[in-house]
């Protein structure tokens, strides 16, 4: 065997292990990478009470109560699995609104509420203009 | 005749002095064609300004079209525009690192003189993109998400790409060798590789802030009218870089050829 095909077949069996390697640590991290829980995550596997989390989903459409001080909000978030009740108190970004993404610091109640410390709004991928997304509107074809 | 392969572009520019002609390479693979320096300098010299001109014609052209002429996103309004600047940057932080691993392996594999100065002309560049795209990210955060950082898994995975950079620069400084690399060094590029489709596949595999990819096979979520300006700032910024590598590759041709040459002056 020449020389070179030895070092081809060398670095081909080095990267597939370090390819291996990656998906192997990028598999354990599966849980522990994700940056929040969706609402169906916790449905599923019970509610983590004991330290502070991120839970994310849609907001529910028609969801969003204003209470009386003006500046405490109560929301659903859902993922079309399971839905859970938000309490924030504080300033919403510009993005958050109805069937629209959001991601909420805070913990869950033993209730199964959670109240956010924080709030961050979640866009999709979609881009478009004013105009296009109007006549989507109309036409119901814009779907969250 | 058979001519023994130089060891490093070092050696191989102290054997061969830059003359037209001065060897022949016509019995070589064609990969091999270009493993005498004065041969690829007689390409890169006039590819350069080809590059350089192309690429800021067209960034010109996008970054106008996307700042003027585009409508703004129904929902973010006027900060989607930070788009045709942000998306190059990370295609071409990505792909660079891509391409420094596809050298390095040639460097490693086929011994190819030219691999070595090739990915250390691309780190810097590869380095200062996936930091433009890492602060307009920080930037469009900001209005859009309410944040200017979090620690989700795409803006992580991106941040180690610029920390992989920084190692790689160090690492290929560390040596004598200022014009190529060392295989230690080629090494790290091909195993910071797997670090690309951790980036690429962050948004789908895990729960994350970062919105799902736009572009895919399947089409693009982005409106025709939004992105047509994307096309030509993601051409215009990969001539860009394609010409800074090109420089840099003749910068450390050059540097060498004059210590070869000094050298020669010593000894003589």
């Amino acid at each position: 065997m020449k020389a070179k095909n030895q070092r081809l077949i060398l670095a081909l069996l080095g990267l597939a292990a370090v390819v291996g390697a990656g998906l192997l640590a990028v598999s354990g991290l599966k849980q522990e990478a994700s940056f929040f829980y969706a609402p169906g995550d916790v449905a599923q596997s019970g509610l983590p009470l004991d330290r502070a989390v991120r839970l994310g989903g849609m907001v529910q459409e028609k969801s969003i109560r204003h209470d009386a001080d003006g500046i405490t909000i109560h929301f659903i978030v859902e993922d079309g699995k399971a839905t859970v009740p938000v309490t924030f108190k504080g300033i919403v970004p510009d993005l958050f609104k109805e069937k629209s993404g959001v991601v909420a610091e805070g913990r869950f109640q033993p209730d199964g509420s959670f109240i956010a410390t924080n709030l961050l709004a979640k866009h999709d991928e979609r881009y478009m203009p004013p105009e296009l997304a109007g006549k989507m509107h109309k036409t119901g074809s814009l779907k969250p | 005749m058979r001519v023994a392969r130089p060891k490093s572009a070092q050696g191989l520019l102290e054997e061969i002095p830059f003359r037209k002609g001065g060897l022949s390479l016509k019995a070589r693979p064609a990969m091999h064609a270009y493993a005498n320096p004065a041969r690829f300098l007689k390409l890169a010299r006039p590819l350069t300004p080809v590059c350089l001109g192309l690429g800021l014609i067209l960034i010109l052209i996008g970054c106008y079209a996307g700042l003027v002429l585009t409508p703004k996103d129904y929902l973010q309004g006027d900060s989607v525009r930070i788009l045709y600047i942000h998306v190059p940057a990370a295609w071409l932080g990505m792909g660079g690192w891509s391409a420094l691993a596809i050298a390095s392996i040639v460097q490693l594999v086929w011994r190819h003189p030219l691999a070595g100065v090739a990915a250390r002309a691309i780190a810097v560049p590869g380095a200062l993109f996936t930091a433009v795209c890492l602060v307009t990210g920080s930037i469009w955060g900001r209005p859009t998400w309410g944040t200017w950082w979090e620690w989700d898994g795409r803006m992580t995975s991106m941040l180690v790409l610029l920390f992989l950079y920084f190692a790689y620069i160090a690492l290929a400084n560390a040596g004598d060798d200022r014009t190529s690399v060392s295989r230690a060094t080629a090494i790290f590029g091909i195993v910071g590789a797997v670090n690309i489709p951790i980036i690429n596949r962050s948004v789908v595999w895990w729960n994350s802030l970062h919105q799902g990819p736009s572009i895919t096979l399947r089409g693009s979520t982005i409106a025709p009218e939004l992105l047509w300006p994307l096309g030509f700032t993601v051409f215009g910024f990969s001539f860009l870089f394609a010409a800074i590598v090109l420089m840099r590759m003749r910068a450390n041709l050059a540097e060498a050829k004059r210590e070869a040459r000094l050298r020669r002056l010593a000894a003589a």
